[in-house]
Parts: C-alpha cells; sequence; structure tokens
C-alpha cells in the first residue's frame, strides 16, 4: 500500500504550525516503522483550511484540516473507514465547497505537489507551452498572448500582447524580461503562493516572453519580506538550468534566456514598475516619467516587458491551452480568470480563482464565510493600500476592471481586505496619508509634502478642529496629488481617503 | 581586518554586475548587521559611483541601516489586512513586552522593533516576522508568549 502524506511548505502554511504537522507526521510514521513519504508540497491557497495535511492512499486522497500538531498521531492511527467522521476531515479537497465553484487555470498546480520537482510539473502539462512557443516564430507567440485578452495582472490591467508587441518592434538586440514581485499590497499574496506553489510556471512564462520579443536576459525582482519564496525561486530557478529549459539551447533549439532572482530592500515604491527598474539598475527606486515607456526604453535604457508574477504565469497557461480557452472565460474586456485574495477579517481567507464578471457580494457569500469576529462587514478595501474603501451599496458591482473603475474602486492586484463594524474610517484614511508619507519615493512634491499634510489635516478633523475648513483643504489637498503625481503612489492615494470621506462621512462629524 | 576583508570579497564579486550595487549592500547588510558609514567611500571608488550616490542608495531602503542592529528583529505588520484582524492590538502588546517604541532596541541590545507592511500571510492575519520566521493568526497571549521565547533564547546565550 504506497501511501503519500502531504503538508504544505509554503509561508503562510507554516506561518500557521506546517512544521510542527510535519514534524508530527515524520515521528508518527518513525514510531510505527511505517514508510510512507511525506511531502512538503505548495499550499493550495485555502488558508483558513492550513495547516492541511492530505493523505493519499491507493489514488485516493483526502484531505484534513486545520490540523493541529497534537491531533496527527490519532489522525494516523484512524481506520479509514472512521476518517469521514474525524472533526477536521475534509474529503476530497476538489469537491470540498469551498474549490468546487472555482476555475483554476493559473492555480490548476498549487498545492498538488512538490513544487520543485520537475517531473511532477511536467506530469501535470507544465512546459507545455513553452514546447509549442519554441517552434512559432516571435509574431505568432505575440499574437497568441493579443488574442487571449489576458491583461497586467499587477494592477494597471494594461494588455500584455500590446506591451509585448511594442518590445518585440523595438529596435536593437538587447532586450529583457523584468518580472515584477515585489507584491507590496496589503491583502495580497497570489504572487507569493504562485511562486512557491507552482514556480516552474512562472519560469516557463519569462521563457515564453523572452522568445517572443527576442530578450535573453530576464530578471525577478523579488521582495525581501518573503524570504522562504526566495529560496523556493532560487532552488527552482537551478533545477530549471540543470534541466535545460534556462541558459543556452533552451530545449535543444538555439534559443537561450538566462534568469536572474534579485531581491528588493523594503521599498512599498518599487512595486511600481520604473521604480523596480531604478532598484534592478542599482539605484534609489524613484520613479521615472513615462514616455519613454519602459518597451521603448526600459532597464538599462533597453527595451523591456515589464510583467507581474501572474501575467507572465498566465502567457505559459495562454500558450499551452490556446488564445480562444482563455479569452472564452470573463466578461467585457477582462478576460480569462481573475485571483482574487480574501484577507483581513475574514473566517475563511485564501485564494479565489474565478472568471471576471462575478459581483463582489457573490464572491464573499460564496467563499468568505463572514467575518473571523462574528461582527457585521461594513467596509471592504479591494486593490490594495491605493483602493478604495468600498460601502456595502458597491458590493454588487461585477468584478471586472470597467465595472470596477466605474463605480469608483480599482481592481488592481486583487486582494480584498475586510473590515467589520469596529472600522473607524477616519483613521483608515488617515492611515492611507500616512502610509503614503513612509513610502513616498519623493520625487513628486504633492505625494512627498501632500502626505504628510493629508496626515495632518485628517488629524485635525479628528480632533474636531475647524472641521469644514480643514475637510475642503483636504479635498484641494487630494486634488493636487491626483493630478500632480507621476505615479499612483501619489496619484491614488486620495482614493482610499475621498472614498471613506463619501461613504462613512459618520466617522469624520 | 575581517570587516575589510569581506568588503574587498564582495566589492570583487559585484563590481561587474550589472546593477550590483543593491546586491551588494544585501549582502553587507546580511553578513554584518549593517552598513558601515566608513566602508560607503570604498564602496563607491570600487562601483564607480559617487560616495552621495551610495549614501542615497543606502538611505532610501528601509532593508538598509548604518548603524550596527539587534542581534533580533521583532517586525510587526501593520498594514490593512492585520489592522482589520487584531494587528492594532499586537502593536501595543509589542511596545509594552519590549519597553520600546517601534523604530527603537531593547537596551540591551537583543530585539529591535520594527513594524512592516505585509509579509503576504494576509488570509491568516495577523502577522508577524522575528528574524527569518513568520507567524500568523497571532493574538495578544501568543505574540507575549513569543516573545518570552526570544527573550529566553537570549538569555541562554
Amino acid at each position: 500500500m504506497n501511501t503519500r502524506y502531504l503538508v504544505p511548505r509554503d509561508t503562510t502554511a507554516i506561518a500557521v504550525g506546517a512544521n510542527g504537522v510535519a514534524d508530527a507526521v515524520r515521528t508518527a510514521l518513525a514510531a510505527r516503522g511505517d514508510e510512507a513519504t511525506l511531502v512538503r508540497n505548495g499550499s493550495r491557497g485555502a488558508f483558513w483550511l492550513e495547516p492541511l495535511l492530505e493523505i493519499e492512499r491507493d489514488g485516493q486522497r483526502v484531505g484534513f484540516g486545520p490540523v493541529d500538531a497534537a491531533e496527527v498521531p490519532e489522525i494516523l492511527a484512524m481506520d479509514v473507514a472512521r476518517w469521514p467522521r474525524h472533526s477536521r476531515y475534509l474529503g476530497k479537497l476538489e469537491e470540498h465547497p469551498w474549490f468546487a465553484g472555482q476555475t483554476r487555470l493559473t492555480f490548476a498546480r498549487a498545492g498538488l505537489d512538490d513544487p520543485l520537482c520537475l517531473e511532477s510539473y511536467l506530469a501535470r502539462h507544465g512546459f507545455d507551452g513553452l514546447e509549442h512557443a519554441l517552434h512559432l516564430p516571435p509574431e505568432d507567440i505575440v499574437d497568441e498572448i493579443t488574442r487571449s485578452g489576458l491583461r497586467g495582472r499587477g494592477g494597471a490591467a494594461f494588455p500584455a500582447g500590446i506591451k509585448w508587441q511594442t518590445v518585440l518592434e523595438a529596435p536593437g538586440s538587447e532586450k529583457y524580461i523584468a518580472c515584477n514581485a515585489d507584491e507590496g499590497d496589503s491583502g495580497t499574496f497570489a504572487d507569493r503562493l504562485l511562486m512557491e506553489a507552482d514556480p516552474y510556471q512562472l519560469i516557463e512564462g519569462m521563457i515564453i516572453a523572452g522568445l517572443a520579443v527576442g530578450a535573453q536576459q530576464g530578471y525577478i525582482y523579488l521582495r525581501s519580506e518573503y524570504p522562504h519564496t526566495w529560496e523556493v525561486l532560487h532552488t527552482a530557478i537551478g533545477k530549471a538550468e540543470a534541466a535545460g529549459y534556462l541558459g543556452d539551447n533552451i530545449g535543444e533549439t538555439d534559443h537561450c534566456f538566462h534568469l536572474e532572482l534579485r531581491q528588493g530592500a523594503g521599498a512599498y515604491i518599487c512595486g511600481e514598475e520604473t521604480a523596480m527598474l531604478e532598484s534592478l539598475e542599482g539605484r534609489r527606486g524613484v520613479v521615472r516619467a513615462k514616455p519613454p515607456l519602459p518597451a521603448i526604453q526600459g532597464l538599462f535604457g533597453k527595451p523591456t516587458v515589464v510583467n507581474n508574477v501572474l501575467t507572465l504565469a498566465a502567457a505559459a497557461t495562454v500558450m499551452a491551452d490556446g488564445a480562444e480557452a482563455y479569452a472564452a472565460l470573463g466578461q467585457g474586456r477582462s478576460r480569462g480568470t481573475l485571483t482574487l485574495q480574501l484577507a483581513g477579517n475574514v473566517r475563511q481567507g485564501g485564494l479565489v480563482e474565478i472568471p471576471y464578471g462575478v459581483t463582489l457580494r457573490e464572491v464573499l457569500d460564496c467563499y468568505a464565510g463572514g467575518t473571523r469576529s462574528g461582527r457585521p462587514m461594513r467596509a471592504i478595501q479591494v486593490g490594495g493600500p491605493l483602493g478604495a474603501y468600498l460601502h456595502e451599496s458597491l458590493w454588487d458591482t461585477p468584478l471586472d476592471y470597467e465595472a470596477f473603475a466605474a463605480a469608483g474602486g480599482m481592481l488592481g492586484h486583487g486582494g480584498v481586505v475586510v473590515f467589520d463594524d469596529t472600522v473607524d474610517m477616519a483613521r483608515q484614511a488617515r492611515f492611507a496619508m500616512a502610509f503614503c508619507a513612509e513610502e513616498s519615493c519623493g520625487k513628486c512634491t504633492p505625494c512627498r509634502l501632500g502626505s504628510v499634510r493629508g496626515t495632518e489635516v485628517i488629524d485635525k478633523i479628528i480632533a474636531r478642529d475647524s472641521v469644514a475648513a480643514n475637510l475642503s483643504l483636504l479635498e484641494d489637498l487630494c486634488d493636487t496629488m491626483e493630478m500632480g503625481s507621476l505615479c499612483a503612489m501619489g496619484g491614488m492615494t486620495p482614493q482610499p481617503v475621498r472614498s471613506a470621506l463619501t461613504y462613512f462621512p459618520e466617522d469624520f462629524a | 581586518m575581517e570587516t575589510e576583508r569581506l568588503l574587498a570579497q564582495l566589492l570583487c564579486q559585484y563590481q561587474d554586475t550589472p546593477g550590483g550595487l543593491l546586491p551588494l549592500l544585501q549582502d553587507i547588510q546580511e553578513d554584518l548587521g549593517y552598513i558601515p558609514p566608513e566602508s560607503i567611500p570604498g564602496i563607491a571608488e570600487v562601483m564607480n559611483l559617487s560616495a552621495a550616490e551610495v549614501h542615497g542608495v543606502v538611505s532610501f531602503y528601509h532593508d538598509f541601516s548604518t548603524r550596527p542592529g539587534a542581534r533580533h528583529s521583532l517586525q510587526v505588520c501593520a498594514a490593512e489586512s492585520c489592522q482589520a484582524s487584531g494587528g492594532l492590538e499586537l502593536e501595543q502588546v509589542a511596545r509594552d513586552a519590549l519597553g520600546v517604541n517601534f523604530g527603537e532596541v531593547t537596551d540591551d541590545g537583543a530585539v529591535e522593533l520594527k513594524k512592516v507592511y505585509c509579509l503576504g500571510n494576509c488570509a491568516c492575519s495577523p502577522s508577524v516576522r522575528i528574524d527569518n520566521e513568520t507567524y500568523a493568526r497571532l493574538d495578544a497571549g501568543r505574540l507575549r508568549a513569543l516573545i518570552a521565547g526570544l527573550r529566553t533564547t537570549e538569555e541562554r546565550g
């Protein structure tokens, strides 16, 4: 009887005790001389069920979670027939209601195997997209991406095909692929999950991008707050090199692509693409004026594709399954799947991958399971620290880029942070300004100084000091920041502030 | 002398790396716990930069420090997801338990208390990082226990 036990080796899973569970499994197996395998897989993204323990036996795979290390011996000693009566028993994860309604494309492999096992990746259609792309002219790869409707997943939602086309057509032989893995928005962890659970997919997407635009060098800019992700990616790149997927003569063709992992140094602004390029060049992460676009003059002044982790990973899926299959999902100009990350005060936090077009309320009803505090939800911040706080009257907005923008919000990188009714929205508005003051690169005065003044003005409003005059001053300040900042840091910090003022005025009165 | 040898070795390693200043500084920070201010002119010379440029980079990023760090760091996530889930209470617990404010080091030089904006554990907020380990789904009691554990490790040396 060949049994496999699987316990994720994911940052969040470990942060809630997965290593203890893995140790308990090892100890229990050793105690009875059982030679069953313990696999440290990636997480499936149902973090509310972590630490998850899955048991695979005779082709059947079921889960228990969230498991405490102390519960492991009893689970392992249990007769299979009695499993369903255990309080932590979840059955087959694929059939669990939390997963059954999801459309896992980018995250199809997440959590199934040891993320560093190349054989497992290949067995689950890994490198199919690359195999296809290796035998296509660059124009055809770009065309496939364009027809898929894939848009940038980092937040700006720029059509990936158009960006790749621009780099392909840009003159010069030295070009770069720069992967933005500086996932700094609170409430987001999709990039981290993908890199830890399926790192080869990102590598595959980057090689495809390289083939498409004629770039032979790629960089992954990973934030330093993800030390475990670094280890996984570093090992994955080494294994991909050893197996001939990176380096010279990829897959025994004439194509070559080199990939280097770089680390950020704790600056939120380096998630902005031009600040990230500055940082990759070894400078202060100060944003650049556009034009020139990075696609024309990017890293080291050369044409550069700058894409988010999920965009590049999705490119691998598009090349494997075809543009039509990808474009068949979604609505309007938002094609494919959206990866929402349920965070903050929710009972069932985790990663939900679904086609665009479902409403925020439907997602909350289906997946969030209410607040962890048990109190009513009051405000939801979607799209990270620069996203609006959404009042309940906006929760029926469909999750697509245009519909969300029309409602005054932004989907961004898909973070959904839920606050219950104890939240003080004046305090949240103040935090938005204070965060901007802390993280502004300093290039644009309205952002650098406006955020400091914004914090002070909100402090006065909170202290009931000349409220009407200060509210009007705050509006004015928000206008100046929006109109006078080069990037989204200064330009969009007013979003959470204004939404708090508009929809939760009682907290400022 | 040890520091000089390390610097010389790292400078040799990174002087021809495109954009090598950041990884160079990261290695120095990692190995020494800080970037010695007196090393900046030498770094600038080898990397073909001005001392002002190197200083500019060192001072820009939160991860770099020009004074020796504490033996341990406690980073409490202060971003929105943690704010929504009890993180504000943890900030207070950390301050009280260590007797210092954010950005400060305990009197014995053991622990530096810092704020961090997101550790990527937002589905299980609130979260803290102690050195290279992250902890999520925390409450006040568990954070106090973690800090006590850190103190015990310190005393045992």
